[in-house]
């Protein structure tokens, strides 16, 4: 056997002086006196941009005082518009996250004509201002509205109401859960309600042990947006409100009315409380995108 | 362009991607880079282009020590596994970005950047779609308008990362024996990477076969297969059974055989492992040394039949090829007993498999392997 | 050929494998109807109401007029600076690592989960006169707050998550090799960014931009605070709907409605042209 090959595994490297190739590691990155500057740049702005504003509203808030935030915030008024708020997100949300469980499966588990053109209907909502959100509805249940007359005869109130207000919020947060679920629906496909059926599953189980558990992290990122959105509706809510202090003040309008009337500290103490609202909305958020991405992880492994 | 590789080692993390790898690849040389993933031999093919940085080690291009030559000065011509066409640029575009981003001072004229990628194109066969964008081309145009754009900037080695692993088997094969004869008229040095075995060993001058980081055997296609260094490329390229056996001196006890340690003057005694691929057992003559086994299992598969074998002996199945020709359908049925013989043969001091091994035991030294035909039988 | 007729593939009543069909659609379509369809379609119709003449007439005032170009200026201008500065913010926090990435990336949806009412004050107590930042531009001459500048800071608090949220995910999809493939073939980095990235995020910059712009102009609770709403100055559109409802001017309030409404729906046009432009590239 003359021609045996030798097994390179079990030679040592040849000696050659030790000599590192130069680490010029600028093949798909910039230099780094531009990276350092583009970093500071956008940090600086952030941090002027987007965390000062918070911070002020925490600060202008107890400007004087533990006291005076307190009294603020205890406010019977206060309570009154927090109240409220919280009435009519109770009733908005649940029936944004029903409508948006219905519509993702209408479209995501069915081909029918005139699909693409429901999807945009659906996000309708988003591209009209709130305050003709609010205005559309004042032309049909408003003294001057359609619908005006026969309600006032009836003694049924919407407009400077509650209904109006519920009415507006459900309009501005009309897409939020879809518009979370028909993507990640459309992403996982039907394959797995079509085993679920094949196995002889009704349509109701199909939905609510299949289904369900694959987008339930998708459908409480839709409803945690849609409830801060809820929460925090201005416009729309403003215009169908009629400002009535204790009767239908949502915070932000509470704020609106603290802060016309110069009571800046309790105007930003009403405020920091909505600013927490965001910070949790924020944390719960960033917790919810970490269990989505695992969630479409696991359908793009299928 | 001649390239010399020495000690590259590099680490990512706590991961050895190479460990002290050593090639000369010789000028107009087309070769593959074989091996399983996680081998190394996409990270030897971008730290050649400059992609990678070595921890240590040295390339040199011809005489020139690349080191401190970054990427974009390299004039290395890269084909991405997949592609990475400028989708946003026409076929034309994309050919002529190499010459278009070159200094004002080194840039050929308009007219001569649209006469060259003119002429690529008919190269690579791809005259009239100049006007396309990538997503208007199949997978196979697509890879060859990447191969005209690596080319465009008349590169020093052409380098390609699995440039058949996103095509369908048809359109892989054409393409092929296409670049096989594209690399004959170029004359370009090609370094491709590959984890197909027939791809190397059909394109490829020589084959490098690495694993874990290093190089197990590099050598024409025919030695690489013929004659593996290692267990694990013995495994690697083709089909393999592992028989145990017990050498003493200069002969190997196996399934009851004796047999000659298959090496002029080495001499072992100890436990070893045989190492035959499924065509090189025989069916025996009355008059050959040979064991026992059942046929527990007949498959066709094209001009090849299959056997699942156990060898009594040993009760350990294995696996057969024969030619169709030498298979007799009535005689090899299920259950029938047939009397085999070793036909070509490694033998390998007892270890693991290539992947297990420790770097430093000796105990995975090629003994010595059977050339000779029926010198077993 | 034969007598073999095949069923179309696309009938009246297609078979369908999965339930609920029926039930859901009709759920989806009834409350888009009821909640945004009719509702919005009064408002048009009411506009219509009004005859051209009218509706012109509303429209075409000077209070009117320069509320609307306040609207659509302010939200260009704000979309344009987000594009500029939401693309470098996207840009460092996909490429680059420093501490504090993950609070600051959540921190970036702030204007989405802020009540705009809250943003509003708080951006008002930073730039009046006497505020934080304000006092500190106020002797160079720059009037922020009760200005259209105001308005204009206002909205690009609000649009930047747009811009960001946009253009990140198309950054960090973005193939690693194509940047790779143009710096073998001898592109400087300036040329790869310039020639290769740029052109690959520029439809998902051009969404953000027009997502920035569109709720920009529409926007009221962020801007009604800062913006000091002189009338001809800094009022905007969507406050002059509300101060011409107050007026129980219905008409003129329906009319600059609609005239956002239109300008909306060709805006959502075009975003939805761009993401197809966007998906064939």
């Amino acid at each position: 056997m003359s021609s045996q090959p030798v097994d390179h595994s079990l030679q040592d490297p040849p000696k050659l002086p030790f000599e590192p190739l130069i680490q010029r590691n600028a093949v798909i990155t910039e230099q780094p006196w531009v990276r350092w500057l583009l970093t500071a740049l956008a940090l600086v702005f952030l941090a002027g941009f987007l965390l000062l504003p918070l911070v002020a509203v925490f600060v202008e808030a107890l400007r004087n005082g533990v006291g005076t935030y307190l009294d603020a915030v205890r406010d019977p008024d206060a309570i009154a518009a927090i109240e409220l708020t919280l009435t009519v997100a109770a009733i908005a949300v649940p029936l944004n996250t029903l409508f948006g469980i219905c519509a993702a499966w209408a479209v995501t588990k069915h081909t029918f004509r005139g699909k693409q053109f429901l999807i945009t209907l659906i996000d309708l909502p988003f591209s009209v201002s709130p305050v003709v959100s609010g205005l559309i509805y004042v032309l049909i249940f408003g003294a001057q509205g359609w619908l005006g007359p026969w309600m006032s005869e009836h003694d049924f109130k919407v407009i400077f109401a509650i209904p109006g207000i519920v009415l507006a919020t459900v309009f501005v947060t009309f897409p939020f859960v879809a518009r979370e679920l028909i993507p990640l629906m459309q992403e996982q496909g039907t394959d797995d309600e079509q085993a679920a059926l094949s196995l002889g599953a009704t349509g109701w189980q199909t939905f609510m042990r299949v289904t369900l558990p694959n987008i339930k992290w998708g459908l409480l990122y839709g409803v945690l947006l849609c409830n801060a959105r809820a929460m925090g509706e201005f416009g729309a809510v403003s215009v169908v409100s009629g400002h009535i202090r204790g009767m239908t003040n949502t915070m932000p309008l509470h704020v609106e009315i603290l802060y016309n009337e110069y009571n800046f500290a309790a105007a930003f103490a009403v405020a920091s409380l909505l600013a927490m609202l965001a910070l949790v909305t924020l944390v719960l958020k960033s917790f919810l995108e970490w269990r989505l991405g695992s969630e479409l992880a696991a359908t793009r492994k299928h | 362009m001649q390239i010399q590789i020495r000690g590259i080692q590099k680490t990512f993390g706590s991961f050895q991607a190479l460990t002290g790898v050593d090639l000369d690849i010789e000028s107009g040389e087309l070769i593959a880079l074989l091996g399983p993933s996680g081998s190394g031999k996409t990270t030897l093919l971008r730290t050649i282009a400059g992609l990678e940085f070595a921890d240590s080690g040295r390339i040199l291009f011809g005489n020139e020590d690349t080191a401190g030559i970054p990427v974009r000065e390299r004039r290395v011509g890269f084909v991405f596994q997949h592609y990475a066409l400028f989708k946003h640029m026409t076929v034309f575009d994309n050919v002529a970005f190499g010459l278009q981003v070159r200094k004002a001072s080194e840039r050929p004229a308009k007219d001569a950047i649209r006469a060259k990628v003119l002429e690529l194109l008919d190269l690579v066969q791809l005259s009239g779609l100049d006007k396309r964008y990538p997503s208007q081309l199949s997978g196979g145009q697509k890879q060859r308008v990447a191969l005209a754009r690596a080319l465009a900037i008349e590169p020093r080695v052409l380098l390609l990362d699995e440039p058949f692993g996103a095509l369908d088997a048809k359109v892989r094969k054409d393409l092929r024996r296409w670049l096989r004869g594209l690399h004959d008229k170029t004359g370009y040095t090609t370094i491709f990477v590959t984890h197909d075995q027939e791809e190397a060993l059909e394109l490829a001058d020589r084959v490098v076969v690495m694993n874990r980081g290093r190089i197990e055997q590099v050598g024409s296609t025919d030695e690489v297969y013929e004659r593996p260094a290692t267990p694990f490329v013995f495994d690697f390229l083709g089909g393999v059974n592992v028989l145990p056996g017990i050498a003493r001196g200069r002969e190997i006890d196996v399934v009851g055989v004796s047999a000659p340690l298959p090496c002029g003057t080495c001499d072992h005694t100890g436990a070893v492992d045989i190492y035959v691929r499924p065509g090189d057992l025989r069916v025996a003559d009355a008059a050959q040394p040979s064991f026992e086994a059942e046929i527990l299992a007949v498959q066709r598969t094209g001009p090849i039949v299959r056997w699942d074998i156990r060898a009594r002996a040993l009760d350990q199945q294995l696996e057969v090829e024969i030619p169709h020709l030498h298979h007799d359908v009535k005689q090899h049925v299920p259950g029938q007993t047939v009397r085999l013989r070793l036909n070509q043969y490694s033998v390998f001091a007892r270890g693991a498999k290539g992947d297990a091994r420790p770097k430093a035991l000796p105990d995975t030294v090629l003994i010595g392997r059977e050339r000779e035909r029926g010198r077993l039988g | 050929m034969t007598a073999l007729t095949l069923p179309e593939a696309r009938g009246r009543s297609p078979r369908r494998v999965i339930p609920g069909f029926g039930l859901t659609l009709g759920i989806t379509i009834a409350y888009l109807s009821l909640i945004v369809l009719i509702p919005l379609a009064g408002v048009l119709l009411r506009s219509a109401g009004l005859g051209f003449d009218g509706f012109w007439h509303a429209v075409t005032s000077p209070r009117v007029l320069n509320a609307l170009k306040l609207s659509f200026g302010a939200a260009f201008f704000a979309a344009l600076f987000n594009a500029v500065f939401g693309l470098l913010v996207a840009w460092v926090f996909v490429r680059y690592p420093f501490p504090g990435k993950r609070v600051l990336d959540a921190a970036i949806d702030l204007p989405f989960a802020l009540p705009t009412a809250v943003a509003g004050i708080a951006l008002t107590a930073l730039y009046s006169g006497n505020g934080w930042i304000g006092q500190f531009l106020e002797p160079l001459g720059i009037k922020v707050a009760f200005s259209p500048v105001g308005v204009v800071v206002a909205l690009m608090f609000i649009g930047l998550p747009f811009v960001v949220r946009t253009v990140q995910p198309v950054l960090e999809e973005a193939e690693k090799e194509l940047e790779e493939a143009a710096a073998v073939l001898g592109a400087t980095r300036l040329q790869t960014v310039v020639r290769v990235i740029l052109p690959t995020i520029l439809p998902s910059l051009l969404t953000g931009f027009t997502l920035a712009f569109a709720r920009g102009v529409g926007e009221y609770g962020s801007v009604i605070f800062i913006a000091g709403n002189l009338p001809m100055v800094s009022e905007i559109a969507p406050l002059l709907i509300i101060i011409k409802l107050e007026e129980f001017d219905y008409a003129g309030a329906t009319a600059v409605a609609t005239a956002m409404l239109v300008i909306s729906f060709v805006m959502l046009l075009a975003i939805n042209l761009l993401q197809a432009w966007a998906r064939k590239k």
